[in-house]
This record gives C-alpha cells, structure tokens and sequence, in this order.
C-alpha cells in the first residue's frame, strides 16, 4: 500500500517541479482561470476543486513540450530512492491554509483529515477534506488550540501525521514534542528548535555564535561617556539614544555623525533625568528606511538545508503585513546570495528540520542587515515562493517529514520573474484597519487578470470575528516585477466582495502608488503615504448614474414581473407628460427623466447625459451613454449599492426610510400611561431612578391580569403618579420621564 | 391490492417534470399563430410632400397640447407651491405625492389632465384635481388627488365633474381609489353648482359608500386641511391615513365653531391626527409626514387581500407584436384641411399588434369599416368611419355590434363621422331607422366600449359612433378632433335660413354669421370638450395604441373579476341604491 502512495508521488509530484524550468514565462496557472475552490456557490465546491486538478494537469502539458531545461525529476532520483509518504494526515487549522494543505494531499494520494470548531461546520475545508470532526465550540481556545481533542481526533481517524498550518499551535513546543510522544509525525521542526526561536535573547546569540548579524546594541550599565563613546564606535551610526527606563518616544536621539554624540548623549540623559528620575540611556543601530526582508528556508533530516530564496513584507499596517513580494526588489545578486547564506546558517544553527522562515530587517539605504527572529512555520506568504522558484512548498514539507532528502540543491533552487501576494482582509482601512466581520454577500474572484486565489471562504460563507478576518490571499507571477504588479492592480480592480467591508480598496491605492511601484519598499510605507493612500475617491458622475439606472431598471424588471399585458410593459409611460424619476444618494442625486425605447435622460448637478441600460441578470447591467458603454456589476443590499465597475468598486448610500420619515411616534415615550383601568399592584421606581428602555416600571393589574408597563426609552424618572394599590383609568399616566436633553 | 397496482403504473407513466419541461420551451416561443399574419398594405410615403404637410400641422397641434399641459401641471405655480410647502413640515406637491404613490415604473394614465381650461374668469389648471390610473404596490389604483396650490384644492363645479368621473371610472374597472385630500371643499360662490344636483358634490361620497359596498377599496391620506364636505371624504373611507400636525379632519374648522357655539379651540386640538387616531377613531394610521403617509398607503394596498383583484391562472407572457408600421406616422394621416377624407385603414395599421386587420362585410356599406384586431394581445371588434354613414353602412355596424357581443369582444370606435347621410333618397330609404339601429346596438352590447375621436364627431353619428352619452369605457380625443352637433358652416348657415324671415341689415346680419360661426368653431374644439369633461383627454395620437391597451386591460381584469363573483356583486352602470345586490361597505368605527 505504502509503495503505492510512493509511487503515485514521482508520477504526479515531481512533474510540478519541472513547471516553472520548463516555462520561460511564469504559467505555473493556467492564466484567467481561478485555481482556488472559490466556488461561488457551496454546491459547486467539488467541482471547481475537481477543475483545479485539470488546470494543473494542463499546464503540465502544455509546458512540457519546452522542457529543455534539466528535469528535476532525475535529480531527485537519482538520489537514494525516496521513502514512501504518509497514507493520512490531520490539518490542525482552518480557512485557507487548511485548503491549501488539502489541496497538496489530494494531489499526492494522501487522505486528509480536517478538524472544526462548531462555527465552521459549513465551511470549505470540512467538505475539501476526506473525514472532518468537530472539536468544540467557536472559541479557538475552546476548538483548534486544544491539543488533547486534536491528538484524539487523530487516534481515532489513524493520522499518521499532524501539520499545524500558521497560528494556533503550529509553534507551540508543547504541541509538537506531544504529538511525538503520541507516536505521530508533526510536520515542522523539532520542538528544541521551536523553543530556541521562541526566545528572542537566546536566539539572537546562537544567532550572533552563527555568524549571523544582529541589531548591534549597548545595554550596559556603565554610563560614562568614554564606554558609551567606544560602544557607539561598535554600534555604527547612525544610531538611536534611547533612556532605559523611558517610553513614548521621550529624550529618544537619533545620531547621524560621530561628532554630534556627545552633545546628544548629554542633552538626552538631561532630559531622562528630568523626565523619569534616571539619566541611563542605551545605544542601538538606527535604521533610516527598515524593510522586512525575510528567507524561505528548508531543512531536511540529513542536515542538509536550502534558502529559497528572499520575501519582502515591509508594507504593513498595525504590525501585519499586507503585500508581500518575491524576490526583494533591488537587491543585488551578492546580497540575495549573502541573505540566503545567512539564512542557511542560521537555520543549521538550531538544527532546523522542514519549512522555516528567517526574518531580517534592512536599512532601504544602506543595504545593511539584522537578524530579526526566525518563523519555525510555513508562513502565510508562501505561495510568492512557490509561485517563483516553482516548488510545492507543502509537497515539500511532507515529503521532509517522511524522512526524505531536499529534492533539490541550493544551486538547482530558481528564481523566475516577480510574484505578488495581496492579503484582502475584512477590515476598514479608513477605521485603523479596524477588523470587520459578517456574510460575504457577493464574492467574485478576478476573471480576466491570471491570478492564484488562496481562500477558505465561499459565497455565503460568514467571516466570523472568532478568528482571523483574512478573506483571501490573491496572488500573482509575472516576468517582472513590473508586469507582476500591473496584473496585481488589474486582479485586485477585479476582485468584488460585498458583505463585510474590506481593504481591497485600499490595497489598490498601496499597488498603485508610485513609491510602491518604485520599489521603494518600507516597513513605515502606510504611515509614510498615508494621505496618498486615503486621498477621499470623487464618485463620477457615470457611476452615479449607473446606481439611478440600476435603480430604475430594477423598477421596469419589477413591473414586468407583476404579469403580462401594457401595465406591465409600459414602463414609466406618461403620455404625453413626462415624469422625472429623482434617486437619491448620500454621494450625490440623480434625475432621470424616461424617454422612449428604455432610454433615459440623465442629469445630476452639472452633468447631463443619456443613456440606456439592460439588466444581464440581476446583478449585471450594461450601460450605454452616447458614446460610452459600461459593464458593471451592481449589487444592491439593505440601503447600500455597491457598483464595480471594470477596476474600481464604489459604494452609494440610499437613504434610510426611516431617516426620511422620522422615528415612529405612535408611542408617546414621556409617559407611561396605562392601557386599560387598572390596579397598580407595583411600583418598582421612584423619582430620580435611571431606567434603560424596556425596564420594567410598575406592574398592574386588570381582569386577573398582570400588566408589566416598560419604560419607553432610556431616561430619568421625574414624577410617579400613583402608589401600590392605586386604581388607574386607562390612559392615566402612572410615570412619567424627565425630558429628555436638546443635543 | 389493486391500489398498489396502480400506484405502480402511475409511476411507470411520464413523470410530469418531463411534460413540464416541454411545456416550458413552449412558452418562451410566441404562441403558435393558427392563421398566417398579414399586416394592411400601407399607402402612406413619409417622404411626401402631403405627408410632411400633415406632419407639420399634426406636430404643431401636439406642441401646443404639450405646452397647455405642462402649463396645467404646474397648479397654482412654483410660487404658490413654494408657498404651500414652507406652511408645514416636509410637505410634497400634488404631483410629487402621486409619484411616490405610483410603483417606480408604473404608467401612469392621467385623465382630462386640461378639464378646467379657459372656463371660468380664474384660472382652475386641472380643475384643481389630478386623477389618473397607476400601478401601486402592483395594482392597478385610480389616485384622485387635490391640488392645493390651485385655489386651495377648492371644489369648482368642474373639480366636482372630474372627480365623480374618476370614480365611475374606478367603479365600472374595480379599482380601488386612493384620495390624496387636502382641500377647503366646496367653492361656496359656486355652491348652487356644487352643491344640490344629483351629480354633484354629496355623489361623491355616494360612490365611495357604493364602490365600497361593491367590495373596491376605498382609501384616503388626508395630507392637509379637509374640511366640511371635505371632511366626508375620510370619514367615507375604509382606511384613513393623516399627517401628524398637518392633516386636519373637521366638519367646522375653529372660526365656524366660535362663531357656532362660541367654543374656542385650535385647528390640531380639533381634528389633528393625533387626536383623530386615538380618540375619534376618525383616522387609522398616523404618519409623520408627507412621505411617511405615502408609504402607508402602499402599504395599505398590498393588505387589500382579494378585492379588487382577480385571482389569475399563470399568465403566459407571450410578446405582443408592435404594429409593423411606426405609430408616429400617426402624426401624417391626418389632412391639414379637415374637409378632406382620409383612409382610416392607414390609422388602424398603427394602432394594432402586427398592423393586423381582419375586416368583417369590407365589400358592403364600405363608408365604415369593421373587423377584428388585437391591441397589445386583446381582441377588440374596430368599427371606424370612412365617410358619412349611409343605411348599409349602418346595418353593416349593427350587424358587427352584435357579433362582438355575443362573443364578448370588446368595441373600439375610431370616429371622424360627419353624421348619417341626409336627403330624399336617404330618408326614403329609411336612414332614420336604420341609424337607430346602429345607436341601440350601440347602447346595448354587452361589451367594453372605447371611444376614439381622431377627426369629427357629428351630429347623430357621435351617437352611433359610441359618444360620451353611450357609456364608453373611456373617450379620448385626438388635437385636432371636432365635436359638435354639426360643423360650424352648416350650423351658421342652417341658423341663418331658419331666422331668415326677419328683415336685417346686410352688414349686421354677415358680422353676426361670422361670429356664431367662429363661437360654434371654438366650441367644437377638442380643447373645449376636454376642459369641460366632455372626453377623458386629449391624447397625441402616436399614443393611441398604448392608451386603447391599457384601458382593454383594464376591462378585461373587470371582467375577470366579475366572472369570479367575489369581492362584492353589483352591475356595471348606473344602479338605484335598492337595487343593486351591493352590500353596504365598511364602516368607519
């Protein structure tokens, strides 16, 4: 059984390797077509999937044919012959990376088990997966971090192995050595290495025992300025003066030039001093431009450990990033060759067995480098590496925790054109990227920009605030980069998601930006453009005009829906009159008077137009105007209309009825009166007592009925009107509430 | 035993999915056309010279419809609305009311929109009342709605006449009425033509309680002040809604209750809604405003349940077919000169699906013409006039009338009649007899009737040709249409051998000719009926198909529901309040 799993592995695993070699231009995806089970119905989850295989299988062919460049595969065999993978798997994760993992056991032959919190019943990796269990409530705490459900699950499915995914307990040393000592195989690193990372001061001196460079500080407690001069030498500049015991940026120092130190030091300890009662300050480099600058790095049981190759994260909002890229851009071939070294041994250093990341941070400027921490996962931004160097990072990993040697050597590892991966977040950029959550109304991924789309949610699906808000991760290859991020923004203009709102937008302006497309890459990139990226987007008129239409197009659709026959089909018939048709929006009104054959004349402040519009579905519409003709699609929900046109998504805001016609006012909210003759049998307020909306104030009694009367609104309670055992008429007022304050 | 045995074969037979599928390509086709199409031959070349004389003259007739029109839909003017609106809070013009009554993309067919029109010293646009039929929560509502801007929604004697046609025209259709009130009620200087007749104004409220009887709702937004008689129009109805702090509802308003009983109280104390809606019982629904009351009554409409509306087998929706020739050449049949004839076959061939015609007895009484058409997917029997009604022309129109009543084909009149023929030979041949033949075949069919004026409507023939006095479902008129008892030469001239006995000067006598011809032109003028409710308005002629549509389909849903029996009984027509088998409607609690 098990030499039959192997060697399903060699017929269909080792022709990916060959994909990207054989093709001079990135077509690891067959382009325009959407790789992702992001069905946009749950009944079509099988089926897409099953396309995705043939996608593959397609692109298998078609690039084969070139393959003139040596094939990996007799590379790899001719190694020592490869042991056998395992039969079945359990994905402790959910949402994307569960998919995704899914997606390369299926391929390989291998049964899947996935797990789920009673929130993520319907969700995609449940049905992707061959057995799926639920272990406990929504709650990670409660479901996915719990190890003891999950290693049961795991005994009673008969996994052979656990991967961890990202997040939950994919670096937790605990899980790891517990799912050793329950006889299976965690596909990641040994739990020692795990530990060692974890711990920012012991990594940084097996770090700095490696050879690798680290953040150069001084943090000792000898102050006078001869030692701080000597270790600022060592430090280099330019470098931050920072006090010890201080915090929010107070008596901080940046020095450029060795001459401008002892000034500094001196004004920055007065400050300390004056500011936290003590002048000890600590020296560490100052980088002017950091970027995030990280390397996909893999180890196998042997020893034997490869860098594939270089990300960049720098661009990133509250600490998580947002676009990555591979490679770097602007990296000479020294430095990438210089980073991945490095990296190697950083990664032998902890004796690191499988998928790993090492994070530097760069000065922009100067070219220098630190370690940072080391990511003993696979991270969220693989498939940038996947999607240039052509390697199945997560083949990779199972392949590695099977015992098997790194397929390919440092030198054999490539590094072809420019991948993007944009992570579209339920967020709202314009609320400090606030997270969002709620039901994907509408989703539909790019259909013309080729593209790999990487998600755990369907049309329909809930992104819930249980977990993390990360919708999708779009990814794109190109020849360059330049040609990279054109098919980024092109995708991202495509990409429509109604329901939660989401940083689409805002990722577009980012892709967009002329430092971004520069390269000029930063980890304060967002705060440094902030106003660029923010700058408030006019609503043209046509888009406008294309709500209104929508609007009365729906109204005509509506009407002929009410039967046959002229009354229904004569729409907006005047006879002689005309009638003008008046939408408004937040964003703006638009008059649209109907003329003959459906056309309509168009006029919003200053603009004035015509056109005529037909509805493709009822969320399709094509407009003409003179001499403009529009695809757009419109989705119309609760009082919002969310227009995408071929790039861009725009939101008009209907006005609420009720805004319109006030709050209802059928209940007199000052006083409580009584609805029928009564006996008060409890009064449970008195004057002055705040009472909520909906509190209960007194209790009567009427034809052996209690009656509890509630409070109408929130307020203050000003007279009470009548004691226990008091008889009210109906409509007699038993409380009343203080008038409420003008605001 | 047996029972399983043919519960088996019942499942051997064809699942019904099967039939249903088959049947569902059938329906997206056109139904199945028994009898080849064959559309009238035309005659009429755009390019023309005749043609683009008539275009000219046609289309200068309809600039000035359109011009009085829209000067009549103003009401009392953009100051006067101005004026209305800033006395209260989120107040809609008349016409803005009714837009968001209407359905977004309803029709909306407004009647005699010109009534009041150069009648009175004072101008009266629209008579102060705008009704119409339109779509409202998807049914088919008649709206009767007070100007306000136009003497204060006052009731003119014409304000009256348009309103107790909109209701005959809801009653005989089954539509549920919607009154958009705000007016002072009757114009007292007027009271003598308001106020006493039969068909004045306590009719009105003798239609709602008949109507209502009848099963057709009745509902009333009571936007402003409704005073007095006006106060009956609420309280006459099934459903009151009223405007918070700005519908009034009271028989006397403050000044005649402290002039009455010396009684001192404000407008809002004495009928405003709030006190209408939880003390009187007077109203139902309190809205806040203009807008919020609009929207209570749509919702109103959706819970009028069954009345008023026929329980309909799936409709199959097959395309109509438009008629194959453009109805704007409409605008190019009509002569300039209207002593000359034209062919009204040309007229038919744009007014019909597929400029079909099938012609009933074409080679006998040929100065009119009958047969069968659809008109957007309805059978109607057409009987329209080319040339003065001779007896086998009249015979000819009998016999048709009383074919389509038999098969209950509704009747379409296209009229430009100059009356039945005269002299010794006609009379000899019993022209009389035979023309009152055609006008009891016209009283009496049991069908639909829809009248269209598009040239003259003279003397005895407007009676044969289905006249206002025959109780069409609804009469229009084209711009340039005549009604009169004859044209104004034969009247002046006829007037002039009848009174010729007397010995005038020659001059007097020439100037007073001239001017009793002038004054009988004026007054036969589609203008002059129509401000004056003798038509239910003026329509462009390129619009004729569409309007003759809706009202068929109209008449059908009646018929629909009539054949149901449900939602109230009750005839058509003019009833005795013993004896119609109407119930007596709701009563206001």
């Amino acid at each position: 059984m098990k030499s039959i799993v192997a060697s399903s592995r060699r017929r269909v695993g080792l022709p990916i390797h060959t994909i990207p070699l054989a093709t001079p231009l990135p077509a690891l995806i067959s382009r325009g077509t959407n790789v992702q089970p992001s069905a946009s119905s749950t009944t079509s989850r099988t089926l897409t999937t099953r396309s995705l295989s043939r996608n593959y299988a397609t692109a298998r062919k078609s690039t084969s044919k070139k393959a003139s460049i040596p094939s990996l595969a007799t590379l790899s065999i001719s190694k020592t012959a490869s042991k056998p993978l395992f039969q079945k798997i359990l994905i402790a994760n959910r949402g994307e990376i569960a998919c995704r993992i899914i997606r390369t056991a299926r391929k390989l032959g291998i049964q899947t088990v996935a797990v789920y919190s009673e929130a993520d019943k319907d969700c995609i990796h449940v049905s992707m997966a061959d057995e799926a269990y639920c272990i406990g409530p929504a709650p990670s705490s409660e479901s996915y971090l719990v190890m003891d459900k999950i290693l049961e699950v795991a005994r009673q499915s008969g996994a052979e192995a656990i991967h961890p995914g990202y997040g939950f307990l994919s670096e937790s040393t605990v899980f790891a050595s517990r799912v050793q000592e329950s006889g299976l195989v965690f596909i990641g690193p040994p739990a020692e290495a795990i530990r060692a990372m974890g711990s920012k001061r012991e990594s940084k001196e097996i770090m700095l025992a490696a050879g690798v460079p680290c953040v150069p500080g001084y943090h000792g407690a000898a102050q006078d300025m001869e030692t701080l001069k000597s270790e600022a030498d060592r430090v280099g500049y330019p470098l931050l003066i920072k006090p010890t015991h201080g915090g929010g940026g107070k008596g901080m120092r940046v020095v450029r030039d060795a001459k401008d130190l002892e000034e500094e030091i001196l004004s920055a300890k007065r400050e300390a001093a004056k500011s936290f009662g003590n002048d000890e300050v600590l020296l560490e480099r100052w980088l002017e431009r950091p970027r995030h600058v990280e390397l996909q790095v893999f180890a196998d049981t042997q020893g034997d450990c490869v860098a594939l190759w270089e990300r960049d994260c720098s661009v990133q909002r509250r600490h998580q990033k947002i676009i990555e890229e591979a490679p770097a851009p602007g990296l000479s071939p020294e430095l990438k060759k210089d980073f991945a070294e490095k990296a190697v041994a950083a990664a032998k250093a902890v004796n690191y067995v499988g998928a790993g990341t090492v994070e530097f941070i760069m000065d922009a400027e100067t070219g220098e480098y630190f370690f940072m921490e080391m990511n003993t996962r696979l991270q969220v931004e693989h498939p940038v590496t996947e999607m240039v160097t052509g390697v199945d990072l997560v083949e990779w990993q199972f392949s590695i925790a099977s015992g098997n040697p790194l397929p390919m050597t440092q030198e054999q590892i490539p590094c072809i054109g420019h991948a993007f991966e944009a992570r579209i977040y339920a967020e709202r950029p314009e609320a400090n990227f606030l997270p969002d959550a709620g039901r994907l109304i509408h989703t539909r991924p790019p259909i013309n920009a080729p593209h790999r789309l990487e998600t755990g949610f369907a049309e329909g699906d809930e992104v819930s605030s249980f977990y993390d808000p990360m919708i999708a991760k779009l990814i794109v290859h190109g020849k360059d980069r330049a040609e990279a991020l054109s098919m980024l923004r092109r995708a991202l203009g495509e990409y429509q998601i109604v329901g939660p709102s989401t940083n689409i937008e805002f990722l577009k302006a980012v892709a967009g930006h002329p430092e971004f497309v520069k390269g000029a890459v930063e980890t304060n990139f967002v705060p440094t453009h902030h106003d660029e990226l923010f700058e408030k987007r006019p609503i043209p008129p046509t888009v406008l005009a294309q709500g209104a239409l929508f609007l009365a197009a729906q109204a005509r659709h509506d009407l002929g829906s009410t039967g046959a026959g002229p009354w229904s089909t004569l729409a907006f018939r005047r006879f002689g009159d005309t009638s003008v048709k008046s939408f408004t929006f937040d964003e703006g009104t638009v008059d649209l008077i109907p003329e003959s054959q459906g056309r309509f004349g168009i006029s919003s402040g200053d603009y004035s137009s015509s056109a005529t519009c037909t509805l493709l579905g009822p969320t399709e519409m094509i407009t003409q105007f003179p001499n403009t003709r529009y695809h757009s699609t419109i989705i119309h929900t609760g009082n919002k209309l969310h227009i995408f046109t071929t790039t861009d998504h725009y939101i008009l805001t209907l006005p609420q009825a009720t805004q319109e016609e006030g709050a209802s006012t059928t209940v007199s909210a000052d006083n409580l009166t009584s609805p029928m003759p009564a006996t008060v049998i409890e009064v449970r307020v008195k004057k002055g007592d705040k009472v909520t909306a909906g509190q209960v104030c007194c209790v009567l009694e009427s034809m052996k009925m209690e009656i509890n009367v509630r409070a109408g609104r929130d307020g203050v309670i000003g007279d009470v009107k009548i004691n226990k055992g008091s008889s009210v008429e109906e409509g007699g007022i038993l409380v009343s509430l203080e008038p409420e304050a003008e605001k | 035993m047996r029972s399983i045995l043919s519960s088996r074969l019942a499942r051997a037979s064809p699942r019904p999915s099967t039939t249903g599928s088959s049947r569902r390509t059938l329906i997206s086709q056109p139904a199945p056309r028994l009898v080849a199409s064959r559309p009238l031959p035309t005659n009429i070349s755009a390019k023309s010279e005749e043609a683009q004389a008539n275009e000219e003259f046609m289309k200068g007739l309809v600039e000035g419809l359109r011009e009085m029109r829209s000067k009549a839909k103003e009401g009392g003017g953009k100051a006067a609305l101005d004026r209305w609106k800033s006395r209260g809070n989120g107040k809609l013009g008349v016409r803005e009311r009714i837009e968001a009554l209407l359905d977004p993309a309803s029709p909306f067919m407004e009647l005699s929109s010109l009534a009041g029109h150069d009648v009175y010293p004072d101008p009266l646009p629209a008579a102060g009342l705008v009704t119409g039929i339109g779509l409202v929560a998807g049914r088919r509502c008649m709206i009767i709605a007070n100007d306000p801007t136009v003497k204060g929604g006052a009731y003119y004697p014409l304000t009256v006449k348009k309103q107790l046609r909109a209701q005959q025209i809801a009653l005989e259709n089954r539509l549920p009425c919607v009154y958009l009130v705000e007016s002072g009620g009757a114009a007292l200087p007027f009271q003598a033509e308001v106020f006493p007749d039969h068909d004045h104004f306590g009719r009105i409220f003798y239609n709602m309680a008949r109507m209502s009887g009848m099963g057709i709702p009745q509902i009333s937004v009571v936007h402003g002040i409704s005073v007095a008689g006006g106060a009956y129009m609420p309280a006459m109805s099934d459903v009151v809604i009223i405007v918070k702090n700005q519908g009034r509802i009271f028989l006397a308003g403050p000044p005649l209750v402290k002039a009455a009983t010396g009684e001192v109280v404000d407008d809002e104390t004495l009928g405003g809604g709030e006190m209408h809606t939880s003390v009187s019982g007077v109203a139902d629904h309190l809205a806040n405003s203009d807008g919020h009351a609009i929207r209570l009554a749509r919702e109103a409409i959706m819970d009028l349940g069954r009345a008023s509306k026929p329980v309909k087998a799936q409709e199959t929706a097959v395309a109509v077919r438009p008629p194959v020739y453009p109805t704007s050449d409409l605008n190019s049949i009509i002569p300039v000169d209207s002593r000359q004839s034209f062919d009204m076959r040309e007229v038919i061939a744009r007014v019909t699906d597929g400029s079909e015609f099938r012609e009933f007895k074409a080679e006998y009484g040929k100065t009119i013409i009958t047969g069968f058409a659809e008109i957007h997917g309805h059978t109607v029997g057409i009987i329209a006039n080319n040339g003065v009604l001779l007896s086998p022309s009249a015979l000819k129109a009998t016999h048709f009338m009383e074919l389509c009543s038999q098969r209950q084909i509704p009747l379409v009149f296209l009229v430009n009649v100059s009356g039945y023929m005269v002299g010794e030979k006609a009379e000899r041949g019993g022209i009389a007899k035979d023309g009152a033949k055609m006008v009891r075949a016209v009283a009496r069919a049991k069908v639909p009737k829809f009248t269209v004026i598009v040239g003259g409507s003279f003397g005895a023939g407007n009676y044969g040709m289905c006249g206002r006095a025959y109780s069409p479902r609804f009469l229009f008129m084209w711009p340039n249409a005549k009604i009169s008892v004859m044209g104004p030469d034969q009247l002046s001239s006829v007037m002039q051998t009848v009174s010729g006995k007397k010995e005038q000067p020659a001059q007097e006598g020439e100037d007073r000719w001239k001017s009793l011809r002038e004054k009988i032109e004026g007054q036969s003028a589609a203008i002059y009926s129509s401000a004056r409710i003798w038509d239910d308005g003026i329509i462009e002629p390129s619009d004729t198909r569409d309007v003759l549509g809706l009202g068929l389909d109209l008449a059908a849903e009646e018929l629909a529901l009539r054949k149901q029996g449900g939602g109230g009984h009750g005839q058509r027509g003019e009833i005795g309040a013993d004896g119609d088998a109407g119930d007596w409607g709701v009563f206001r609690m």
